[in-house]
């Protein structure tokens, strides 16, 4: 039965509607619009380090500014770029792919978007209001709590503290949808491969980032309330443990979510299931497991001792394996399949290619007294962005040109999406592949400049002309995303022959995302509906049912678990904007906290707004004709 | 990436496969041939030709593995790319556990291989020397410089040898470096010899240099300091200078001589200001016609059981004789001097309004608005004491 005759299900309008929203694909694209401006101020300061390392002895930026400028750039384009990016395409799929209407608490979800914005406009802000956290993204004590005449790292403190709490709300958001929100017949071992990911990236989250909220309580109180804990006479090392304790399965969260787009793009251009789903899954889940047995291995020269180093070690070198199943189990994806060129493919390849690179210079930092050189090098600064950039970025712009179509219902364009790859992939191993070579050459991080004489500038020089051809190749990427919203190739529903439930309904999809709740047979079950094999393993396409978006055959029975199809349960929850007013409130009580003791009255006033906020949230109806029933 | 592409295009040609190979050459002699003085790939010393070995073995046998993924992905790619008017569905395998176990297990065994050595080298590299013939260097990080105690050579009055920036070791010789940080966390790496080591506050590391060769006077060997510690971060650099024994010995001597107390000229007048303003952070030891004299604070710090020098300014007894000064940042001459002294922050970034002597927080040198004349004779000075 399809319900369009609903007036809860029409698709509101205006500024306001958006503001109020409580629909997870408006927020996923909220999240997405915000990191994709981050990522450019990002990118800025990025473009602007590389400026002053162009020679020796660089004077375009200050020691003052350069070190702002890393330790925005290193904050940002984590906890501000790519893990929310990874909740945008968690939150716009993860209901599309398990056959649900909204994620579980879809007003909390929204809390943690307005949490996300607001934290992150108050770290952008600390450039004008007295100077931007210059501590480095990882915050190390006591140089982190030294300097309590200025605000800086306390913004880092409250700052980091909120994008926690808002990726916390989060992740617990995503974990109850998937565990409590399946379609009939949607098994775990059903859901695609990127939702699994979102799955083991939120129980990451849920079990480091308490560990990083209290080391920035404890950096928080070392500053302001002359406590101990890793300065005067505290144990430095204590930060790095419980910053590393979360920072290393950090490391995870950024990938896995590439690594399930990734794996949702191979098996759709090569026309074949993916090579090993329960290996790629289990694999997954393993490095999750592992993840928070290697922190110590970006502390081997902090004087851990012998065996300390020798046991990280190895568990870092063993984490390589579950990493090389994923990548052996994409090539398996792709041999013997029909592997076609289009863009989100290209991104995909280029992921694993690079990658692979960037894995292994983590092998070769497992090697611990080889590590004792590279460690704090450029070497480093070259292996992570492998990872992130080389892997993270390269998957996720693979998401964006796989999923635009669904976003919009329009293709991205052919023509600038292959000016964007080919000028962002040169790009790229122009930045950071001269950086190996730099770091054996002893350059060492997070400095704002270098003598001559060290044979360093002839790669730092290619350095920065390949790092404005990735800011170029990003301002195609951000024409196209523009342009192709209103003048795109029109998509359809199922552009790419897709496997998953997203492609069964029309793009973009309905507030109510499924007319009908699909009841699932299969991994890749759209693909099941529309594909038998023949009895040489082959795919058959079976005759066409009504236009792509196919009606779910409701008389098969799900796996005992209820039906969600019926139309009694067609509420979909409505706008509310008190998760913006209890945001804002925390945002409030932060800027009250960085300032204290002049600010404890604007932290109290925060709270209030905050208190109002959730009253008027637990008060209100959930759907607008709850009360009739 | 991109030669797979070109294939795709074209029919595969054997010039992508060249370019490739040669591109990997490339990244084979960069992967294991340093450049510059501060290169960890062509090391001076036992220390690092071990880490540098062990460097060598497990780059070679990633290059393998990179080389065997690169062209399994891209050969997959190639071969079984859509073409143009073949409509047929590739068969639907879905897995094929013997493969799958096959690729975890063997990275299992590759990964053994380097496991061994690994443990092996980390013993190796971090043993600390012992012995008579050890020779004993305490080392404390500040914000932005080193300080250098070599805690078993005295004078005759018991006074150690204590200097900073530059490290003078013999060759072929064991050296343990002792250290800690007066305030934030340091890193101590001289890329050449050892691989770096933290300094941290409220805790002792050790890091042991042994340099195979003198180095030339005018070519130290170069270290910075490896661990962010704040704004000037970047000019917390060394010099690491090696001698024979015999000119290791006499330099010694050279050092535990006191500095001579300026009678008359442009250097007594230099030593007046220093007397009223240098001392109040810098150490000298000078002989006068009171004798041997120790002027300046001298501070201590105790950690772990570990009595370590810990002044509030470099040591300038024999500032003269050093190459560099700023932290092994700028070559020691008049024109820099005169600088420096005009305004320490012209040359490197500090935070000196921050300084609270008291409590021994120092970050930087203050700008004292000395004159001219102030300045040449300071100068003056500073240049006698080599």
């Amino acid at each position: 039965m399809v319900l369009d005759t609903n007036k809860d299900l029409a698709e509101p309008k205006g500024i306001w509607s958006w503001i109020t929203t409580v629909d997870h694909k408006r927020i996923g694209l909220m999240y997405g619009v915000t990191a994709l401006v981050a990522f450019f101020v990002a990118g800025l300061e990025a473009l602007l380090i590389r400026l002053q390392l162009t020679t020796a002895n660089g004077t375009v930026l200050s020691a003052d500014a350069y070190n702002q400028l890393f330790t925005m750039h290193g904050l940002t384009m984590l906890l501000v770029v790519v893990m929310p990016v990874g909740a945008a395409f968690m939150n716009y799929f993860i209901p599309l792919h398990i056959g649900a209407r909204d994620v579980a608490f879809p007003r909390a979800n929204a809390f943690s978007y307005w949490l996300f914005l607001f934290s992150t406009i108050m770290l952008l802000s600390s450039f004008v209001l007295g100077g931007a956290p210059d501590g480095g993204w990882f915050g190390y004590a006591p140089l982190s709590t030294q300097l309590d005449e200025f605000v800086r790292m306390d913004y880092y403190a409250i700052g980091a503290q909120l994008l926690g709490i808002a990726s916390i709300m989060a992740s617990a958001n995503f974990i109850a949808t998937v565990f409590t929100m399946r379609a009939p017949g949607m098994t775990l071992m059903r859901i695609p491969v990127f939702t699994w990911m979102a799955v083991v990236v939120s129980f990451l989250l849920i079990f480091s980032l308490p560990i990083f909220g209290v080391g920035l309580f404890q950096m928080f109180f070392d500053r302001n309330f002359g406590t101990q804990f890793f300065g005067g006479g505290g144990d430095p090392l204590l930060w790095q443990h419980l910053f590393w304790l979360f920072g290393h399965p950090e490391v995870y969260v950024l990938i896995l979510p590439a690594m399930g787009i990734v794996s949702e793009v191979f098996p759709t251009f090569s026309r074949k299931p993916l090579f090993g789903y329960p290996f790629v899954v289990f694999s997954g889940i393993a490095i999750g497991f592992m993840g928070f047995g290697v922190w110590a291995h970006h502390m081997y020269t902090a004087g851990l001792g012998p065996v300390a180093e020798a046991g990280f070690g190895v568990a870092t070198m063993m984490i390589a394996v579950p990493t090389g199943v994923k990548i052996f189990n994409w090539i398996g994806t792709m041999w013997g399949g029909k592997v076609s060129f289009e863009l989100p493919m290209m991104f995909a390849i280029g992921f694993v290619s690079l990658f692979v690179i960037g894995g292994l210079s983590g092998v070769l930092h497992s090697v611990v007294p080889s590590d004792y050189q590279q460690h704090d090098s450029y070497f480093v600064v070259a292996h992570f962005h492998y990872v992130l950039f080389g892997g993270g970025v390269f998957g996720y712009v693979a998401g964006a040109y796989y999923w635009y179509p669904k976003w919009t219902g329009r293709f991205l364009d052919q023509k600038l999406g292959q000016w964007h790859f080919w000028l962002m992939l040169i790009g790229f191993n122009l930045t950071f592949a001269p950086m190996h070579i730099l770091g054996l050459n002893g350059m060492a991080r997070r400095t704002y400049r270098y003598p001559e004489g060290l044979g360093w500038e002839f790669w730092n020089q290619v350095a920065t002309f390949g790092s404005f051809l990735i800011g170029i190749s990003f301002l195609f990427f951000a024409w196209n995303l523009i342009k192709s919203r209103k003048n795109g190739r029109i998509a359809g529903s199922d552009p790419w022959d897709g496997r998953t439930l997203e492609w069964s309904i029309p793009s973009p999809p309905p507030v109510h995302n499924f007319d009908e709740i699909p009841v699932v047979e299969h991994v890749d079950d759209f693909w099941h509906r529309k594909y038998a094999t023949d009895e040489d393993g082959r795919a058959v396409r079976m005759p066409e049912v009504s236009g792509g978006t196919l009606a779910a055959d409701t008389t098969t029975g799900g796996d005992g678990e209820e039906n969600q199809g019926s139309s009694d349960d067609m509420h979909m929850p409505s706008p509310s904007y008190y998760p913006v007013v209890a945001a804002f409130g925390v945002m409030v009580t932060g800027y009250g906290l960085i300032y204290i003791p002049g600010g404890w009255v604007a932290a109290g006033v925060g709270l209030v707004i905050t208190l109002w906020g959730f009253f008027g949230w637990s008060l209100e109806p959930v759907t607008r004709d709850a009360d009739h029933e | 990436m991109k030669h797979a592409h070109n294939q795709h295009e074209s029919a595969p040609s054997r010039r992508p496969r060249l370019i490739g190979l040669v591109g990997l050459l490339a990244l084979l002699v960069a992967g294991c041939s340093g450049s510059g003085p501060q290169t960890a790939l062509n090391p001076e010393g036992p220390i690092g030709r071990t880490i540098d070995e062990l460097w060598e073995l497990v780059f070679i046998l990633a290059t393998i593995v990179f080389v065997i993924v690169q062209i399994a992905l891209f050969y997959t790619i190639v071969r079984y790319r859509a073409r143009k008017g073949d409509d047929s569905e590739p068969v639907q395998v879905h897995g094929n556990t013997r493969v799958e176990i096959a690729w975890t297990i063997i990275p299992v065994f590759i990964l053994a291989a380097i496991a061994f050595p690994t443990v092996r080298g980390i013993f190796e590299v971090r043993a600390i020397p012992e012995g008579e013939d050890v020779l004993q260097v305490q080392v404390t990080g500040h914000q932005w410089w080193w300080e250098f105690e070599y805690v078993d050579l005295t004078d005759e009055t018991g006074r150690t040898l204590v200097t900073a920036n530059e490290l003078y070791i013999p060759a072929d010789t064991e050296v343990n470096l002792t250290m800690t940080s007066a305030d934030v966390i340091h890193s101590f790496w001289v890329p050449v010899l050892a691989g770096k080591r933290d300094v941290v506050p409220n805790r002792v590391s050790n890091l042991t240099l042994i340099a195979d060769n003198p180095t030339p006077p005018d070519a130290p060997h170069p270290g910075q300091c490896a661990e962010y510690c704040g704004l000037a971060h970047a000019d917390m650099r060394f010099k690491v200078h090696v001698r024979s024994q015999a000119d290791f010995d006499s330099w010694v001597d050279d050092q535990l001589t006191p500095a001579e107390l300026p009678t008359e000229g442009a250097a007594a007048a230099g030593y007046e200001t220093f007397a009223n303003l240098c001392v109040t952070c810098h150490n000298s030891t000078v002989s006068g016609p009171d004798g041997i004299e120790d002027i300046g604070p001298v501070r201590t710090i105790e950690v772990d059981g570990v009595t370590f020098t810990s002044s509030l300014g470099p040591n300038l007894t024999h500032f003269g004789g050093r190459a560099t000064f700023g932290s092994g940042t700028f070559e020691n001459n008049r024109e820099h001097l005169a600088q420096w002294l005009a305004n320490p922050a012209d040359l490197k970034p500090n935070l000196w309004e921050l300084n609270d002597t008291e409590a021994g927080r120092i970050l930087g040198m203050p700008n004292f608005n000395l004159s001219d004349d102030d300045i040449n004779n300071l100068i003056a000075l500073l240049e006698g004491w080599d």
